[in-house]
């Protein structure tokens, strides 16, 4: 399974791609394969101030629906609307056309309590 | 509590199944994926494990009456080797359980139960016996493989033969201790199997050698429930219980108030006099989300009802949803005594318009 160097992840199961300041997240590979068919999925909206580890946004297979978690405190700056017709890119490409949101940082040292690729790996491993 | 397995859990493995503790009993809920599987038993046919089902035996010269006694439907006028759908109901009118009811002879009968209502059947039946009337659970001993859609007719006939391939609907046969039904759960035509533990595993590898080259898959508790959603089928649990009666639930067919005398039947005399108060419906969304059990369900800024079961429907590509409303919202079509407030249904705290859909939401070559 695949877990790109360049991404934090959290215990979670989401990974987050860091660029100026901004982080757009989504869930990985492990994740959606554990979900199997993604068939909807709700998005928090543009503007909305999260705390790290809250809910934020809800990802639905056919048997049941599963929170994100804000793996940050900041603002969402922007969301995937293609998923809204499309959750099925989140099976597809789950670190790529599959991203879900973006958020912006409010603490740049947040990054700190993020896991890397081969913590994340570890943790799938040992069958979290 | 350790969970069961049933005799085909090593098969499960090997098909690498992703299982799930269902009442005690450690079953597959998928193996390439619910969509697929579901699509499968649409389209082609699927092969499903449910050993979990019980089976309770009734024997005797007094188990027609025993029988009659309990259900709400009439096993007097069903024929020898056919089958009927069935509540049992308590004296409120409640369902005990959702059963059908195999009818061999007048003196024997086998009542195939709900897994979770094994222990509170048996008990039930046993609390009203009659002295000419033996009940046996054979849960225990046998094992139960269905096979659903369209193409298991010949894949049946290529296992055990032309003869039981040929079963006409709701007719059983019973042939050296395996006993084989021309039933389901899935809206489909299919077929369903009782036979000993033992005797599962070689069954199941044959069902699916003769049916692979024709699409047949595995199928799993998954899509079994996306299936019977569609077909408009209820699940005991969720979208009825002991406090849910035949009538509200949507099945006053199966209630057959010309019968003498039955368990429930003055309650339920009086429910259909008086009018149900809440009534089973199905529902489509006309916003984007998925309604899922618990759901409340609003008119006029009042909660009216739940839902009861909902999912994404594989065939149809929409969320569908069954539950329980006012009786004046219950209208097809109605979104609210056909005023201009639609009905809403609260998922996390947002309101989505919805609509009472007719049901079901899938029929075979429909």
């Amino acid at each position: 399974m695949e877990f790109p160097q360049d991404l934090y992840y959290t215990e979670t199961h989401e990974w987050l791609r860091v660029k100026d300041g901004e982080v757009t997240v989504g869930i990985t590979s492990y994740a959606q394969e554990q979900l199997r068919d993604v068939v909807f999925i709700e998005l928090p909206r543009v503007g909305k101030k999260v705390k790290a580890k809250d809910p934020c946004a809800v990802i639905e297979s056919v048997k049941a629906a599963f929170d994100i978690y804000a793996p940050l405190s900041g603002t969402i700056t922007g969301v995937n609307k293609e998923l809204e017709g499309q959750p099925e890119l989140v099976n597809k490409d789950p670190y790529g056309l599959g991203w879900m949101f973006v958020l912006k940082m409010e603490d740049l040292t947040q990054l700190q309590t993020l896991l890397n690729a081969q913590a994340y790996a570890s943790i799938i491993k040992e069958g979290h | 509590m350790d969970t069961i397995k049933t005799p085909l859990y090593e098969a499960h493995q090997r098909l690498g199944a992703r299982f799930i503790e269902f009442h005690g009993y450690e079953l597959p809920l998928e193996y390439t994926g619910i969509i697929e599987e579901h699509l499968a038993v649409r389209n082609q046919a699927g092969l499903f494990d449910l050993s979990h089902m019980g089976e309770i035996e009734v024997q005797g010269g007094d188990a027609l009456r025993l029988l009659q006694r309990l259900i709400t439907n009439d096993a007097e006028r069903l024929a020898d080797r056919k089958i009927l759908y069935t509540p049992l109901c308590n004296p409120q009118g409640g369902i005990i359980d959702d059963v059908i009811v195999y009818r061999f002879n007048r003196e024997r009968f086998l009542m195939v139960v709900n897994a979770s209502n094994i222990q509170k059947v048996y008990e039930w039946m046993q609390g009203n016996s009659l002295p000419g009337a033996r009940v046996l659970d054979r849960s225990q001993e046998l094992g139960m493989i269905a096979i659903q859609g369209p193409l298991s007719q010949s894949v049946v006939e290529g296992v055990l033969g032309k003869d039981i391939a040929n079963l006409s609907h709701h007719a059983l046969v019973e042939e050296g201790g395996m006993i084989v039904s021309r039933t389901g759960y899935t809206g489909e035509d299919g077929f369903e199997v009782y036979t000993p533990n033992e005797r599962c595993p070689v069954l199941w590898e044959n069902f699916m050698s003769a049916g692979k080259p024709l699409g047949l898959r595995p199928a799993g508790l998954g899509a079994r429930d996306t299936l019977r959603l569609e077909a408009g089928l209820l699940l005991y649990g969720n979208d009825i219980d002991d406090n849910t009666t035949p009538l509200e639930a949507g099945i006053a067919w199966t209630v057959k108030f010309y019968k003498e005398d039955f368990i429930g039947k003055e309650t339920l005399l009086s429910q259909k006099a008086s009018g149900v108060k809440r009534r089973l419906v199905g529902l489509e969304l006309l916003e984007r989300g998925i309604p899922r059990t618990g759901h409340p369900i609003l008119a006029d800024s009042n909660k009216i009802g739940y839902v009861t079961s909902g999912t994404f429907s594989p065939s149809l590509q929409k969320p569908i949803a069954m539950g329980y409303v006012e009786s004046n919202y219950a209208e097809v079509g109605a979104s609210a005594l056909g005023g201009p407030v639609p009905l809403l249904v609260e998922i996390r705290g947002r309101q989505l318009k919805a609509r009472i859909a007719s049901l079901p939401f899938y029929k075979r070559g429909g």
